[in-house]
């Protein structure tokens, strides 16, 4: 019987901390939605760290209605041609097939999402399955916990996305650093119990009670639209920010787009930040998350 | 530590670890008291940008070229480039390094991957390198030593004087010897 093992010089893809690794590239950077190839130029020329390939931005596929789905690889071919930084792109939850689909069209992420209108209602992907990392919207430390134990590779919090309303941005982000505090200060006996309280595996529990912090990268999306918004995530703890109509649905794309990169670099100087915000035109209209009814809200999707 | 944007505080930590005092550099004003620079991984196109429009880029040229002791990886190592190949458009790098780089040369992150080097300037052990959507050194100019190459010949480390490059991350790997390394390297142009 011959025993294949594997030599200590081998080459290993699709590692965990590959996976983790690029995340940890992007920090203090902003990710874009974009749905064309131009767009995606203007979102490298100004500075985006990765661009997010969907056929609709939120603020649409909100106004538009109907079942949102992965781009039409067409599209995704395009913009992967366009620029050189990664480029990610959405998968409907659980649509293990779409991801199957995106893994071989070369993304270098890709974003198991609300946004889009979820394919199983129970199961998420199991994202260890593949060697490209999957990044997963979170509300709170027990749903982020539960991504990473599928294999999710980033987490962002959700907000709500398409609505240019940074307030459930600001609850997540707030929720899910509060709760890391909160078991910080927890003694062992406490952490069983916390751990079953959040749906997550005890060893999870406890490496962050330990370490204070997440074991991937955590960025804020959903609803950031002006250089501020994105300013008060990174000054809340965020590791970097996701715009998704925030941009293309503004009047100057171009100016928003750099203004907000830059905001998110000097996010502790006011100076700064007041600077990049002069003269950007119109923001995104938008909507406030109050008036939208509970059933049509994206946040809560997912578990 | 050159903070724009990328893993900056991985480096720190491992610089603090091993006893070295960090401060984290944005604006010009704050080159003025570093004995050394870490550039850290990151979106390389990214911190050209804002280096440029927060005018960093020609003072940090500047240093470079008076002696600075850097450190880059990955995009760092392309910053250190004279030389970017597959850049973006109007992509610029601080130079230093004669050296060509390919940005991004293994292709998607599906084909990053981790493996073991052996460099025998850091010792025996080898180093377990993690290659994240990496660069490689594709033209050696005269100036420059390769530290470390592939089982393919391609390599992936550099040294040159004062400045010190790899293609992949031990600021997320616990392997602290090339920081220690280029500690080295500041105390004794310190002197």
């Amino acid at each position: 019987m011959v025993v294949m093992t594997e030599s200590t010089s081998a080459e290993q893809f699709g590692s965990s901390r590959v996976k983790r690794g690029l995340a940890e590239m992007l920090k203090g950077g902003v990710i874009m939605d974009v749905v064309t190839a131009a767009q995606a130029r203007i979102a490298e020329d100004a500075g985006a760290v990765a661009v997010m390939a969907l056929e609709r931005v939120p603020a649409d596929i909100r106004a538009q209605g109907g079942v949102a789905r992965m781009s039409d690889p067409d599209l995704i071919d395009s913009i992967i041609a366009e620029v050189n930084i990664p480029v990610m792109a959405k998968t409907r939850i659980g649509h293990f097939v779409e991801a199957q689909i995106l893994e071989v069209l070369g993304v270098d992420y890709i974003d198991e999402s609300e946004v889009l209108s979820p394919a199983d209602y129970v199961n998420h992907i199991d994202k260890w399955n593949f060697t490209i990392p999957f990044v997963c919207g979170a509300t709170t430390l027990g749903e982020a916990l539960r991504r990473i134990t599928e294999g999710a590779a980033m987490i962002r919090s959700k907000g709500e996305a398409g609505t240019g309303d940074v307030s459930e941005a600001t609850k997540h982000i707030r929720t899910i650093n509060g709760e890391i505090k909160r078991l910080s200060s927890m003694s062992r006996d406490e952490l069983y119990v916390a751990a079953k309280e959040l749906q997550a595996p005890y060893e999870l529990v406890a490496e962050i009670a330990s370490t204070g912090k997440l074991p991937v990268v955590l960025f804020t999306a959903g609803g950031v639209a002006t250089p501020a918004d994105a300013a008060m995530m990174m000054q809340l703890g965020a590791d970097g920010v996701f715009v998704g109509s925030g941009i293309f649905k503004a009047g100057n794309p171009e100016q928003r787009a750099a203004a907000i990169v830059k905001a998110v670099t000097f996010y502790d100087d006011a100076k700064v930040i007041a600077g990049v915000s002069r003269g950007l035109g119109e923001a995104m209209v938008g909507i406030n998350v109050s008036d939208i009814p509970a059933p049509h809200r994206l946040a809560t999707r997912g578990w | 530590m050159l903070a724009l944007q990328g893993d900056f505080r991985e480096h720190a930590q491992v610089l603090r670890d091993l006893g070295a005092s960090v401060d984290l550099v944005r604006r010009p004003e704050e080159l003025d008291r570093l004995d050394g620079l870490v550039i850290p991984g990151g979106e390389s196109s990214v911190m050209d940008k804002l280096a440029r429009t927060f005018g960093l880029a020609e003072p940090l040229r500047a240093a470079i070229r008076g002696g600075l002791p850097v450190y880059g990886t990955c995009a760092g190592l392309i910053m250190l480039a004279d030389t970017i190949l597959d850049g973006m458009n109007g992509q610029q790098s601080l130079g230093g390094l004669d050296i060509a780089v390919r940005r991004n040369a293994f292709g998607s992150q599906t084909a990053s991957f981790e493996t073991d080097l052996d460099i025998p300037a850091l010792g025996v052990k080898p180093v377990h390198a993690v290659f994240i959507r990496a660069p490689v050194v594709e033209t050696l100019g005269p100036r420059a030593t390769a530290l470390a190459t592939l089982d393919d010949g391609r390599c992936v480390a550099v040294e040159q004087g004062n400045l010190l490059g790899t293609s992949f991350h031990p600021e997320i790997t616990g392997e602290y010897r090339f920081h220690r390394y280029f500690l080295q390297k500041l105390v004794v142009a310190a002197r």
